[in-house]
């Protein structure tokens, strides 16, 4: 019921985009799987897993969307919610290995042999059953994003000093897990998946899964990000972006609306990373470094912030650009992505989503008024009746 | 054995001692003639003689034996370094020999003979001309608290004249001592009290054993002189932690400041700042390789000839980077963010493709080099430099806002940029001005931790978040609150690293600064005001 009810009254931005994300979730799986290999429309796994990756950056970008677009909080640490996801999922499929490791140990992951532990630390606890390692890939960001959060919207830590902490936060936890003692692979993270759910993840049919699941992922995340920022409660987000003080003034827990949307969004994070880790099959503390956090701020940028569907477009086409820039000319790609922040801020603050509903509203005034034009009637001001 | 003929040997040296030169010069000559043959019972107490005569011919003859190339000539009974390209010199004399010898044959030597050798080479360095050989010796003896080197270094403290090399064969003597089994409590306590002198680690490890099992006064003794040492030792650890720190937070500092003032004064988020930093770094790169094939003898003057060109080359960049990119987006710090985090992007592939992705060697001049004992403190001459170097940049740029008209319209403008324009200041040149200011600033920082650091286009990334850091913790717009935050984080940071290591150090003090910009939101030091939002 509520979701016929967001369904009907979705923009057509909205009904687009879940069309499309529809039509991606039954066409590619079915030219992967029911066309033969060699043809020229069949697509290979590996770029179904591609595509799943992109999705999952696509995600994370909606998420940072619902707190930069909406609520105006710059965070520069999404990545890692976004790894912290990962972390969760991957802690799952290493207790999966079990004895196939290279040590064959039944119970402990190979790094922790090798680096001579007796038993699984207590942070590792549960880890082998698929729900609890889910709800952890929702909670752990969650939490994080709720303890920082309560902290610094309650001291009224905003704008700039808030991304720089922000930054400070995900550079703490890249050193952290980059530690061995923290029980999480170190440097080395974690990797050599086998299963998943007692299916082999290297499995063709497994990736295809995957996918799906990530497409599924991304439509839910957009419509919960969609049903908050439509609804009362984003009214009000969006006035706090536009003036806190005057919406704390009027009365609002200013705090309270921010913290709510930025724990959402890094949960939303957390599942992104989740199904990220076993379509790309490692994870590391790599993913904690600052740089992705701010390169997943460029995509939103690149799609338009506020728009939620320009922040998946942007992260598609990024990381499609980087995909092929990267294997084409390498020396290129990060002239590019420098020139693209350049551009983007410069000259497309409203990202592409917006720049276009801008070109067409303007169209469609102009068109409005030549038509009154040739009846005759000039456009009447406001307020002339 | 080996004891009682090394005492003889030694014997021999001390009395050769009193010997007149020419005797000694016979006795040297004895020696060489008796070592030239294949008896090893000879062979060594020809080694003993050549000890004996203290001679610094007979220190090189024996190193060369025991680097094998010691050889005699059977039929002349002539002995001969042979070097390394064939040729030979005469033992005697050190000169190369009128006719080169024929048929020789190399000293023999044997598990016996090297142990001679290494006891008659240790005593004849105690004897050495050069005082640093005999210091070394007598640190040596101190190490292996060797009971066989006490008569020789009898011999040796009696001769010696340089007083510093003189303490250091005392302490060696006690310590020998405090090893001699039959040595007496008084002769032990005695020792312990020179001992106590050297106040080190050494002299801690050499009265372990004796506070364990020693005789009841001995023990005592060593009690309590390893008392006293172990609270020198704790104070110095402090003072090298706060000497550690201050040259930490000095690089933090160097780092920080140019940020202080773009982020600070101006209110730039500048991502690009460490690319800056960088820049500076690789101007002192290019301007040492051209020394180094054009004017070699102009590279002790490397670091003076790149810091103005490393302000300029950085300083430009900023100029450039104001006027074509951020002037636009005033107003807009999160834009500022982005659109210079894609400029460091830029700057690092440059980097990358003009110079290579590998580290690049940046060499230290001359004076930079070593180190000096500061009341037993170790201090590198590149650490001061640098804490130096630190101290001269902040100075300067304090006169340059105090004191001078740049820096009085500078603040007009951060003050009331309004009003600064009515009273005729030209506010777009400032902001273009004091960007490049403050980016030259961090290309000066460059030329510095060129020297500490490697030298890599990613050697800016490592500092931003640090840098971003000492600034926000030091309150925005207060270049001493940088200086506080910088020094405070340095020595927070190396006092940490005893207990927390490194790493762990390092996230401790990131989430003390950020629950500390949750209790104070615009840092140490903020600027009073009432405005509501910035």
């Amino acid at each position: 019921m509520i979701l016929s009810k967001l369904l009907t009254e979705l923009d057509w931005r909205g009904r687009v985009f879940l069309l499309a994300l529809a039509a991606a979730a039954v066409i590619v799986p079915v030219l992967n799987l029911a066309i033969p290999e060699g043809s020229a429309l069949n697509v290979p796994t590996y770029a179904v897993s591609l595509l799943g990756k992109y999705l999952c950056y696509a995600l994370l970008a909606v998420a940072l969307d619902l707190v930069w677009g909406y609520c105006g909080i710059l965070s520069l640490g999404h990545g890692a919610f976004f790894a912290l996801g990962g972390y969760a999922m991957g802690m799952y499929l290493m207790r999966q290995i079990g004895t196939r490791g290279v040590y064959a140990n039944p119970i402990l992951p190979d790094f922790m042999v090798f680096l001579n532990w007796k038993e699984l630390p207590l942070t590792w606890w549960g880890f082998q059953s698929f729900p609890y390692a889910m709800l952890m890939a929702l909670v752990v960001p969650g939490l994080l994003a709720f303890v920082f959060g309560w902290f610094a919207f309650r001291s009224r830590v905003t704008g700039v000093y808030l991304s720089i902490i922000t930054q400070a936060m995900t550079y703490a936890l890249l050193l952290a897990f980059f530690r061995n003692d923290m029980g999480f692979g170190g440097n080395n993270g974690l990797t050599d998946f086998k299963d998943i759910l007692g299916f082999n993840i290297q499995a063709q049919a497994t990736r295809v899964a995957l996918y799906v699941a990530t497409v599924i992922a991304l439509a839910l995340g957009y419509l919960v990000a969609r049903a908050m920022v439509t609804s009362s409660y984003g009214k009000v987000l969006i006035a706090i972006r536009d003036a806190e003080s005057r919406a704390r003034f009027l009365g609002y827990r200013v705090e309270r609306y921010k913290l709510v949307a930025f724990t959402a969004s890094a949960c939303m994070a957390g599942v992104a990373g989740a199904l990220y880790v076993p379509q790309v099959g490692i994870i590391n503390p790599s993913e904690f470094a600052a740089a992705n956090s701010i390169e997943a701020v460029i995509w939103v940028a690149v799609g338009g912030r506020g728009t939620l569907v320009g922040a998946a477009l942007g992260a598609v086409l990024v990381n499609w650009a980087k995909t092929w820039l990267t294997g084409a000319f390498p020396e290129i790609w990060l002239y590019g992505l420098g020139a693209l922040f350049i551009v983007v801020t410069l000259y497309l603050p409203k990202g592409i989503v917006g720049a276009l509903s801008e070109w067409s509203a303007r169209r469609q005034d102009r068109l409005a008024s030549s038509a009154a034009a040739e009846a005759g009637v000039g456009p009447q001001p406001a307020g002339a009746e | 054995m080996r004891f009682a003929r090394l005492f003889l040997a030694l014997l021999g040296l001390a009395l050769a001692m009193l010997a007149p030169p020419a005797a000694r010069a016979a006795d040297l000559d004895a020696a060489f003639a008796r070592i030239a043959t294949e008896n090893f019972n000879e062979i060594e107490a020809a080694i003993g003689d050549l000890a004996a005569t203290g001679n610094d011919k007979a220190a090189t003859a024996l190193q060369a034996m025991t680097d094998g190339a010691l050889v005699y000539a059977p039929a002349t009974k002539g002995v001969f370094i042979k070097k390394a390209d064939g040729s030979f010199l005469d033992a005697r004399t050190g000169v190369a020999p009128a006719e080169a010898p024929f048929a020789t044959k190399p000293v023999r030597v044997n598990n016996r003979i090297r142990r001679a050798l290494e006891a008659a080479l240790g005593s004849l360095t105690l004897l050495a001309p050069d005082p640093a050989k005999r210091l070394a010796a007598a640190e040596a003896v101190f190490k292996s608290r060797d009971v066989a080197a006490l008569p020789a270094l009898d011999v040796a403290l009696a001769k010696e004249s340089d007083a510093k090399v003189k303490r250091v064969m005392t302490q060696a003597r006690a310590a020998a001592i405090l090893a001699k089994p039959d040595a007496t409590d008084a002769e032990k306590v005695a020792a312990i009290d020179v001992v106590a002198e050297r106040g080190d680690q050494d002299a801690l490890s050499l009265f372990a054993n004796l506070r364990a099992n020693g005789a009841p006064i001995v023990k005592m003794a060593a009690e309590t002189a390893a008392g006293a040492i172990e609270r020198r030792l704790a104070v110095l650890s402090s003072v090298q932690n706060v000497w550690y720190g201050l040259s930490l937070g000095s690089v933090l500092l160097l780092a920080a400041i140019g940020l202080a003032i773009t982020f600070g004064v101006m209110g730039i988020i500048n991502m690009a700042h460490g690319e800056m930093v960088m820049l500076g770094a690789y101007t002192t790169f290019v301007v040492q390789e051209l020394l180094r094939t054009r004017f070699p003898g102009l590279f002790d003057w490397s670091l003076a000839i790149a810091l103005p060109l490393a302000f300029l080359v950085s300083g430009a960049v900023g100029v450039l980077l104001e006027r074509s990119v951020i002037r636009f987006l005033y107003g807009r710090p999160l834009e500022t963010l982005l659109a210079t985090w894609g400029v460091s992007l830029i700057l690092q592939q440059a980097v990358r493709s003009a110079f290579g992705a590998n580290n690049r060697e940046v060499g230290a001049p001359s004076f930079m080099a070593g180190s000096f004992d500061f009341m037993g403190l170790q201090i590198t001459y590149g650490r001061l430099w640098i804490v130096v170097f630190c101290a001269a940049v902040f100075a300067a740029l304090l006169f340059v806002l105090k004191a001078t008209s740049f820096g009085l319209k500078m603040r007009a403008v951060t003050q009331n940029r309004r009003m600064a324009a009515c009273m005729g200041i030209r506010t777009p040149w400032v902001d273009s001005l004091t960007f490049g200011l403050g980016s030259g600033i961090a290309g000066i920082a460059g030329v510095a931790l060129s020297q500490i650091d490697n030298v890599s286009p990613n050697l800016g990334q490592s500092y931003i978040v640090d840098s971003f850091m000492v600034v926000v913790f030091g309150g925005v717009g207060n270049l001493w609150g940088t200086l506080v935050a910088a020094l405070s984080l340095g020595i927070a940071n190396k006092f940490l690293e005893p207990f927390a290591g490194a790493v762990l150090g390092k996230i401790l003090l990131l989430v003390f600064i950020i629950l500390f910009i949750q209790k104070r939101p615009r840092g140490l030091f903020a600027l009073k005001g009432r405005a509501v939002e910035a």
